[in-house]
């Protein structure tokens, strides 16, 4: 029985394996999809809907999307890439993403797509939101005004117990994912930086090791996020 | 009738200030004042901030030299994470540091002598603004132009491979570095393809200090009476009272040479250093506190580095630095316009020291950071190229900083440049009947001997340039010019 199905994007013929999503089929086909909150490993939710794309005429989140069979899609057009930037000036707008003094500045995936979909000033306002810094664990501080509510520290950061160190607290515009404050105490350097390596932005910061990496080596300083794919 | 002069902005100095100048019935200067009208606010907004962040946000300050900030804030940090107190870093850490600075220092005097001051000395103070600039100098000065540009351009070279960007790169972290030098860098920045290389900027920074002395000796009176006034100096010296802008001791000389501060741990410098505030200015007012406020007042920067060294360790800066200190018999020189004469010493001392420092194997070493025993509060001084900057930190138990105080540079010369502001307004404006624009260019003139960066000055929000107002002896306002 054959398990590979073909669909297109932007004209090009796709070849995956039948249960894979529209964003795992085009990565592994050399077409990249922007994402943000998806995450390797952990079931996709669709929530920063960074990866929109069109099927069939529909606007749909590819992680979320399984792959089928004769799909007609559209990815890198100038009507879905103008959506994408604006998702990601809604998200500088909506915290307080000061990059010129963030140490996960030149590593940072909200800061790399900016660039790549050359993000200039937000069209929408600042809303300078009043955030706090939770600094109380002795290996990470948990940075609120960079937050971006991707859940990817809440899925993939727990103890072997399988206890989660983060979670959402309060709801709607206060909603803010938090550090659990017993666990953050006893937070190894491994966690840490795991946590830290986990967070596309630099809300979870790794103490004691701040710019530790010279520009120019950091992830983003040469090649556009995507330039892997 | 009684006039009050304004003259806002003040030109081609960093920053944004306005100078009033208040007359009296019979056309004498009553009164004048430099006012610093920028406010910014981040001794603030550093709080609740990891310590660690403060040498990369702080920089912000300024884009001329950031480095300066970088450097003082990573030195405050290094007692913060029990890496001493200047002398306890790796070789490498300290010689890459020392060595981005040098970088700092030669663009950031160059910028000064070439783009903003020497449209004064090759066109004349009274001379038509619309040529008495950089664009006049490229005119009509080509050759001097270029060397200038690429002056600047090769001590950037030397901020970008130290810090990894020429303005707000990420080179200092607490107790070290974040990279050393690879053989690459070090041969290009020494040996690289002319000009671009260490021999030939030493060899210009002697040319432009030949330049200036010449201007000196066909303008001595000028440039040896215009706003001259004596004052107290002070300046980081190293132990053994050699020229070291990077780390030492605090001195201070009285206007005689009598030493008033000696050998003072900056660790200790608010035992020692005040700040009053004047509600007319956002820029505080430093002074020694054993002299008080009025006496206490002292002068930063290359006249007061040369004041209070004993001596400069590079052989072609320390001859140019006899025949300086040969000038006054040995006593300090508290004429303003040697400002200049002193920053291009400077200058020449900055290129020796990058061709020293660059030679040096220590630079490809790969132990970078040094901690010890964490401590809640440090302070960070260093020479920055417009003079004595104090950065002051104190952290809580979760690493966040509580505490941030900056004597910034400019701040320092606050009093010495409203002296000088009064002093040339009393000269060029006492009983004339109209003020010309030669005569509010030569305010500017002397304000912009002193180099001041006001937006670091003020911690600022702004623009730049000079208003003068004629008020009278009620402050109805008379007449006023832009600039």
């Amino acid at each position: 029985m054959n398990n590979t199905i073909k669909f297109k994007i932007d004209g090009k013929e796709i070849v995956a394996e039948k249960g894979k999503t529209v964003v795992e089929a085009a990565h592994d086909n050399g077409v990249y999809i922007p994402t943000l909150c998806n995450f390797p490993g952990v079931p996709p939710k669709g929530g920063c809907r960074m990866c929109t794309i069109k099927i069939n005429g529909r606007f749909m989140t590819s992680c979320t999307t399984p792959a089928a069979a004769g799909m007609e899609i559209e990815s890198n057009t100038p009507e879905i890439n103008e959506l994408r930037k604006s998702i990601i000036e809604l998200l500088f707008v909506s915290g307080n993403h000061f990059c010129p003094a963030c140490e996960k500045s030149g590593n940072c995936e909200l800061q790399a797509l900016a660039y790549r979909y050359q993000m200039m000033v937000p069209k929408f306002p600042y809303s300078f939101p009043v955030k706090e810094v939770d600094a109380s664990s002795p290996k990470i501080i948990k940075d609120q005004n960079r937050c971006v509510l991707c859940q990817r520290c809440m899925k993939t950061i727990k103890t072997e117990d399988g206890e989660r160190y983060f979670a959402f607290e309060n709801r709607g515009n206060n909603l803010e994912v938090i550090l659990d404050p017993e666990l953050g105490k006893k937070m190894s350097d491994e966690i840490a930086k795991l946590a830290m390596d986990n967070c596309p932005v630099g809300s979870i910061i790794q103490k004691e090791v701040g710019f530790i990496e010279p520009i120019g080596t950091r992830k983003y300083d040469k090649v556009a996020i995507g330039t892997d794919v | 009738m009684p006039k009050k002069i304004t003259i806002e902005p003040v030109t081609r100095v960093e920053g944004h200030g306005k100078v009033t100048i208040k007359i009296d019935d019979e056309g004498k200067v009553r009164e004048s004042r430099l006012h610093i009208v920028e406010f910014r606010g981040f001794e603030r907004f550093v709080q609740g901030r990891p310590y660690w962040e403060a040498p990369v946000l702080v920089q912000r300050l300024c884009g001329i030299c950031p480095v300066s900030h970088h450097l003082a804030a990573a030195k405050a940090l290094d007692v913060i994470v029990g890496a001493g107190t200047g002398d306890g870093l790796t070789a490498v850490g300290d010689k890459m540091r020392r060595l981005m600075h040098m970088g700092q220092f030669f663009q950031s005097h160059v910028l000064h002598f070439f783009h903003l001051s020497s449209p004064d000395f090759l066109f004349g103070i009274n001379a038509d603004p619309a040529i008495r600039n950089i664009i006049g100098v490229i005119e009509h000065h080509k050759d001097l132009a270029v060397q200038g540009v690429m002056m600047r351009k090769y001590g950037q070279e030397v901020i970008y491979h130290t810090a990894g960007k020429k303005i707000h790169g990420t080179g200092a972290i607490p107790g070290g570095i974040n990279k050393n030098l690879s053989i690459a860098e070090r041969d290009l920045l020494l040996n690289g393809a002319a000009p671009l290389n260490a021999d030939q900027m030493v060899e210009w920074s002697v040319a432009a200090l030949n330049f200036f002395k010449a201007y000196h000796k066909s303008n001595q009176t000028l440039v040896d009476t215009f706003a001259e006034f004596p004052s107290n100096h002070l300046s980081l010296v190293r132990k053994d009272g050699a020229m070291d802008l990077y780390h030492g001791v605090l001195r201070a000389v009285d206007t005689n040479g009598n030493r008033i501060l000696d050998d003072v741990d900056y660790q200790d410098y608010d035992k020692y250093i005040e700040e009053e505030v004047r509600n007319w200015s956002y820029m505080k007012f430093p002074y020694l506190k054993h002299l008080g406020k009025e006496k206490g007042w002292y002068r930063v920067g290359p006249l007061a580095r040369l004041n209070v060294c004993d001596f400069i360790p590079t052989p072609l800066a320390q001859k140019e630095f006899e025949e300086f200190r040969a000038y006054t018999n040995g006593k300090p020189n508290n004429m303003s316009l040697h400002y200049h004469w002193a920053r291009l010493i400077e200058t020449l001392y900055a290129a020796e020291e990058i061709r020293n420092l660059l030679k040096d194997p220590d630079l490809q070493n790969e132990d970078l950071v040094v901690k010890g025993e964490k401590l809640n509060k440090g302070v960070g001084v260093i020479e920055a190229p417009r003079g004595t900057l104090f950065h002051h930190y104190e952290i809580n138990e979760d690493d966040q900083i509580t505490l941030a105080n900056l004597i910034v540079s400019t701040t320092n010369n606050n009093e010495p440049m409203n002296q000088a502001v009064n002093h040339t307004a009393k000269s060029f404006m006492n009983g004339q009947k109209e003020i010309t624009e030669g005569m509010m260019n030569a305010v500017e003139v002397a304000i912009r001997a002193y180099d001041p960066c006001l937006s670091c000055a003020t911690h600022a929000l702004g623009q730049m340039p000079l208003e003068m107002k004629l008020i009278d002896s009620n402050d109805n306002i008379i007449d006023t010019k832009n600039k």
